[in-house]
């Protein structure tokens, strides 16, 4: 069964003061997450996909389509009690302590009494809190607040966990921390939904990928099979200090670094190369196919807009 | 209640506790002081009917102005800063938040009533240096204000759930001067023909009655409260209340939280 099945959701508003005019903030979108899965959803802002999670969170409603998670409508009670979520730069009640949120949020999610005051205490210790458990919130950094929010999200051990942009204005140390985080709900078996346009974490962390601009789905797939087009040129390794001229004559792209020159090729000059190597005795480190990164990816799938997009799953 | 209803509700009071809502008591009691010393010292033989009179009315003040603005803030605030998102992406449903924010600012006004009804009898006790009899009937007036507490509350949620907190204050706050003068306008009604007539009455029945509610001036004067008087009250403004609860509920349930 799916963690997340989308089946044609779809939001247009109607915007204007006096004439009203329909604006198309996602167009009918076909996913599907299977459970277990770290899933990246990444688009430019504006692309619609917090419009999305809202929808699937019953914040906003589509104006067509369905969507179900573990097989249950959204309209039904119970997948409330299944997921998680952390919304976009999260701002809590800052009158009350981590603890004291914490507490309060599990009330709502309908945790036991009992065993309410030593989950609480085990999410504060795992997001790294526990020694400002009795620190009003506004005295927390935006890191802070951010690790509160993931507590908030998986305290009642959800089965789908939706992060909105989790990393965002996060310093390196603190998207490692998120991303390591994100990796143990996977280990324990949720499923992890997640926008963002950070493409460095989605390529780090997830399984498969949706990219989604305009409103509109433009591809899915796993990372590897998105980013296995090989651009037809090799990057060559080798130890020096300097490019001998028969390299040089070959058109490659050069740059030395400390002692070592990393030069790329296009694939044709590979043979060439390596024998010029060889004849100046120089010394191989690697010899690899330069492969499209997520980031190539992204940037050429928003230039050519899709007319027929969604049919992905 | 259910469980959800009554963890809003708490949430709700604890945030206007350590908002320092309850500091309007410090204000309240150095006005009551203040007046109840001077009173003490210019006043003939109307020491209790000045004091009652001014506390109670301080009482209903402070109270309403509490009401109307901690109420047309209690959605807003929650999208504006999206704390909604947390809590609605949980069981909970749109309904039982707002039924929470209700009962979570009538319970503050009424600890805060409280307070403030402790001030009065104190200045009264200062001024008169003995309770009489009929001082109980405060306790009654200081019930209807809580009822109408009931009513400006739920009204400042109902605007609250579509407007902006600027209008949501502005129609709050013009339904309870109109509603203060509501016997005034069935009088109108009453005296006027045709169209007009039938406006007149159908507002006057529309808008809160808070006239019927208030009853400061004949307690002050040490007249009873008659017990059907009391119980078409509240009757009057459960009802009132729960009418305007219903129509925030409705609207929020079909809002969009972009």
């Amino acid at each position: 069964m799916p963690a997340i099945e989308i089946q044609g959701l779809e939001k247009t508003y109607q915007v204007g003061f006096w004439r009203k005019r329909p604006k198309r903030a996602l167009h009918p979108l076909q996913l599907t997450v299977e459970e277990g899965e770290i899933f990246g959803f990444l688009g430019p802002n504006g692309a619609g996909k917090t419009t999305t999670l809202k929808m699937l969170m019953g914040l906003v409603y589509p104006t067509g389509g369905s969507a179900r998670i573990l097989g249950m409508d959204l309209n039904d009670p119970r997948v409330k009690a299944q997921i998680g979520f952390l919304p976009e730069q999260p701002y809590f009640y800052d009158y009350l302590t981590a603890h004291e949120l914490l507490t309060y949020y599990g009330h709502l999610s309908g945790v036991s009494s009992k065993d309410l005051p030593k989950r609480a205490e085990a999410m504060l210790e795992r997001v790294g809190l526990r020694d400002v458990r009795g620190l009003q919130l506004r005295k927390f950094s935006k890191g802070m607040l951010q690790r509160v929010g993931i507590a908030q999200a998986i305290l009642h051990e959800p089965k789908v966990v939706f992060f909105d942009e989790p990393m965002s204005g996060l310093d390196p140390m603190g998207r490692r921390e998120v991303r390591d985080l994100m990796e143990q709900l996977k280990a324990e078996g949720k499923t992890v939904f997640f926008s963002t346009h950070i493409l460095s974490d989605a390529e780090a962390l997830c399984d498969r990928v949706a990219v989604i601009y305009l409103g509109e789905l433009r591809a899915v797939g796993a990372v590897a099979d998105l980013t296995s087009g090989v651009r037809g040129r090799v990057e060559l390794v080798w130890q020096g200090t300097k490019v001998p001229a028969s390299l040089k004559a070959l058109g490659g792209e050069c740059h030395v670094t400390g002692d070592t020159v990393r030069a790329v090729f296009p694939e044709e000059s590979q043979d060439m190369a390596l024998e010029a190597l060889r004849r100046e005795g120089l010394r191989l480190i690697s010899l690899v196919p330069v492969r499209t990164t997520l980031e190539e990816y992204f940037v050429e799938k928003l230039r050519k807009p899709e007319k027929t997009a969604g049919a992905i799953a | 209640m259910n469980a959800r209803i009554g963890h809003i509700a708490f949430n709700t009071f604890r945030e206007a506790v350590r908002d320092r809502v309850l500091y309007n008591l410090i204000a309240f009691a150095l006005l009551l002081s203040g007046s109840a010393i001077l009173v003490g010292q210019i006043s003939m033989d109307v020491e209790r009917l000045v004091v009652v009179n001014m506390g109670l009315t301080a009482v209903s003040l402070f109270g309403i102005v509490i009401a109307i603005f901690i109420g047309i803030q209690l959605v807003s605030k929650e999208i504006e800063r999206r704390t909604l998102y947390t809590v609605l992406s949980r069981p909970v449903r749109r309904w039982e938040f707002i039924v929470g924010k209700f009962f979570g600012l009538a319970g503050t006004l009424v600890v805060n009533t409280f307070f403030m009804a402790i001030g009065v009898f104190a200045a009264l006790l200062y001024v008169a240096h003995k309770f009489q009899k009929p001082d109980g009937w405060i306790l009654v007036a200081l019930y209807f204000i809580i009822l109408q507490f009931l009513i400006i509350c739920a009204i400042a949620l109902f605007f609250s759930s579509f407007s902006s907190p600027l209008l949501s204050a502005v129609f709050a706050f013009s339904l309870f001067v109109i509603g203060s003068f509501a016997e005034d306008l069935r009088n109108f009604a009453a005296m006027t023909k045709g169209i007009t007539r039938l406006l007149a009455t159908g507002l006057a029945y529309v808008l809160p009655n808070f006239s019927s509610l208030n009853v400061i001036s004949s307690v002050a004067h040490q007249q009873s409260v008659s017990a059907q008087l009391i119980l078409n009250n509240t009757a009057y403004a459960l009802l009132y209340a729960a009418t305007a609860l219903c129509g925030a509920v409705l609207i929020f349930e079909r809002r969009n939280l972009k």
